[in-house]
């Protein structure tokens, strides 16, 4: 009876039937290959593991133990105690600062120079938007090329300077990561910079021309109105600028893979770089965990503090 | 005040194309080294080559290799759309036009997924990967990418269907016409503006995807396009010249997928519907 009245269902239903053929599947991937990789992440992070077996937890017939072996809170000190951990977290900061006041100054400032619909400014904007869709990688070797003392922007310096020795900025301490931060800013700035746009093209050119009317200058129509009125665009190019931030590894690996002396990781390159390279299991997971607080907490911060009522 | 105005403006153009200059400058440079051998290239690094040398290019474009790596990226990048934009819209065609039991909360838990890095769990994604069997596959960069694509083409998809007139769905059921039908004959094929939005974005950020192929794949032969430059790179470590060439052939095609779809990127950006 009661297999009988849920194949009457399923027959005679067919939004239960369109529910149970569309949900899962999405469901399923997203859950397989990111929520449960991360709660495990969790899990994980707790062992020094190599990976090898089913899980740290489970018993090895052949060694007589478990698979990996149980450290408690041990991956986490190492991980905060280490000065190349330190580093990358300092780094990631410093990424987030260059972004709030270099890079998103400079895309409102060149967003609110070219907003306007005309032939020349759709040039400019697509010029500017162009290392946006550049990969990575592509652009990282164009930055490492230029940036090579022997070749590039960096020999002809050394060369107008007079240097006896050629300058090599992604070998030197500072500079390696500011020369990352340069690229950043250079790949970027142009998504910033459409963001703020598709918001300036939403004001009404009637409140501008009141205000051009009662005598307000270029400056106080930008500082009074334009900013003011696509505040809700800045907050959203200021949610991906952070967020990305914790993301950066592509343009790490070909322009210094880290170095010199570990001084230029990002928190995905020193996780590839003590985790995955290393095989460390419980090691990489710790550090995972360390990127999921750290990206969920604020998400959820700034979506109650600075977005509250977008 | 004529003057004043001027003066505002000739400081803007400079400005503008200062930018443009410092952005061309790198991607010219990179352009033309290829076409220059390595010792030119040390004495003038961003001038026109003095002989147009198309060897380095020619044996770029002639060898396997490399049409392996496109081939490999073109594969990976297409079917993660295509898997992402239907499981995607199924999906948010569901919580758009009905509301069921838990429906909230799945798309909450989806949510989730776009306030962490996906590198966050990449260490038991990669023992995931194994476990399936899919390691050294095509598969297992397709299918954590499609996974976190979902959360936030379902976002995009779930707000687009929403907007759809109602109207249109009702007039359907009058008719007779079920959910799923709905969805394929009618949903669907209203729905081309988003649908080649996310397609352009899917593929743009699979295309260029380094860490997840870096994680998953060992063999030369399933490498995508941007191992293929890595590697390139470490065996041509003293040539520069050859790494632009690489690099700079595989710009091109990014560079007219750009152009040939910069509308519906631009439309994604803004999070509006496409015009014309």
């Amino acid at each position: 009876m009661q297999q009988g009245s849920l194949w009457q269902k399923w027959i005679h239903d067919d939004r239960l039937r369109m529910i149970i053929i569309f949900v899962p599947p999405a469901i399923l991937v997203f859950t397989v290959f990111v929520m449960l990789p991360m709660i495990q992440a969790g899990f994980f992070s707790p062992w020094k593991w190599s990976g090898y077996g089913p899980a740290p937890w489970a018993f090895n017939e052949a060694t007589d133990a478990t698979f990996g072996r149980w450290v408690g809170e041990r991956n986490f000190d190492r991980m905060f105690g280490h000065s190349a951990f330190q580093q990358a977290v300092w780094n990631s900061i410093l990424v987030i600062v260059v972004s709030l006041l270099i890079q998103l100054p400079l895309a409102l400032m060149l967003a609110l120079m070219i907003y306007r619909t005309s032939r020349a400014n759709t040039i400019f904007r697509l010029v500017f938007f162009m290392p946006y869709i550049l990969a990575e990688v592509a652009t990282g070797l164009i930055f490492a090329f230029a940036l090579d003392g022997n070749y590039g922007l960096s020999a002809w310096f050394s060369q107008m300077l007079g240097l006896e020795e050629a300058w090599f900025p992604l070998a030197e301490k500072p500079w390696a990561f500011y020369a990352i931060l340069a690229a950043l800013v250079w790949k970027y700035f142009g998504f910033h910079m459409m963001i703020y746009i598709a918001g300036l093209q939403s004001i009404s050119s009637e409140l501008l021309e009141s205000a051009e009317i009662d005598g307000a200058t270029t400056w106080q129509k930008a500082i009074y109105i334009k900013i003011p009125l696509i505040w809700p665009a800045i907050t959203v190019s200021i949610f991906y600028s952070v967020l990305g931030a914790l993301q950066v590894f592509d343009l790490v690996m070909p322009m210094t893979a880290g170095g010199p002396s570990n001084s230029s990781h990002t928190l995905v390159s020193y996780l590839y770089n003590f985790g995955f390279i290393r095989l460390d299991v419980g090691f990489g997971s710790a550090v995972g965990v360390f990127l999921f607080v750290t990206g969920v907490v604020f998400a959820l911060v700034y979506r109650n503090t600075v977005q509250k009522g977008q | 005040m004529n003057r004043m105005f001027t003066w505002a403006e000739a400081l803007r153009i400079i400005v503008l194309l200062t930018v443009c200059f410092l952005i061309v400058m790198p991607i010219a440079a990179a352009v033309l080294g290829g076409f220059k051998t390595n010792g030119e290239l040390r004495v003038s690094p961003f001038g026109i080559p003095e002989v147009w040398r198309f060897e380095f290019y020619g044996e770029i474009l002639a060898s396997r290799q490399f049409w392996v790596y496109l081939g490999n990226s073109f594969f990976i990048s297409l079917m993660t759309v295509v898997l992402t934009l239907l499981l995607g819209s199924m999906c948010a065609f569901a919580f758009a036009q009905t509301q069921f039991f838990g429906s909230r909360f799945l798309f909450g838990y989806l949510l989730l997924g776009l306030m962490f890095p996906v590198a966050a769990a990449i260490m038991p994604l990669f023992l995931t990967v194994r476990d399936l069997g899919l390691l050294d596959t095509s598969w297992g960069v397709i299918l954590p990418q499609v996974a976190f694509g979902l959360a936030f083409s379902i976002m995009f998809f779930r707000t687009f269907f929403k907007e759809m007139p109602a109207e249109l769905f009702d007039a359907a059921r009058v008719d007779g016409c079920s959910y799923t039908r709905f969805f394929f004959t009618f949903t669907l094929p209203l729905s081309t503006p988003i649908l080649a939005t996310i397609a352009v974005f899917v593929f743009v950020q699979s295309w260029n995807n380094y860490l997840l192929p870096l994680i998953m794949l060992n063999d030369r032969e399933g490498y995508t396009w941007t191992l293929g430059a890595m590697d390139f790179r470490g065996e041509y470590a003293a040539e520069w010249n050859r790494t632009l060439a690489f690099v700079s052939a595989t710009l091109a095609p990014a560079v007219v997928f750009f152009l040939a779809a910069q509308k519906y990127i631009v439309a994604g950006l803004t999070g509006g519907a496409v015009k014309g």
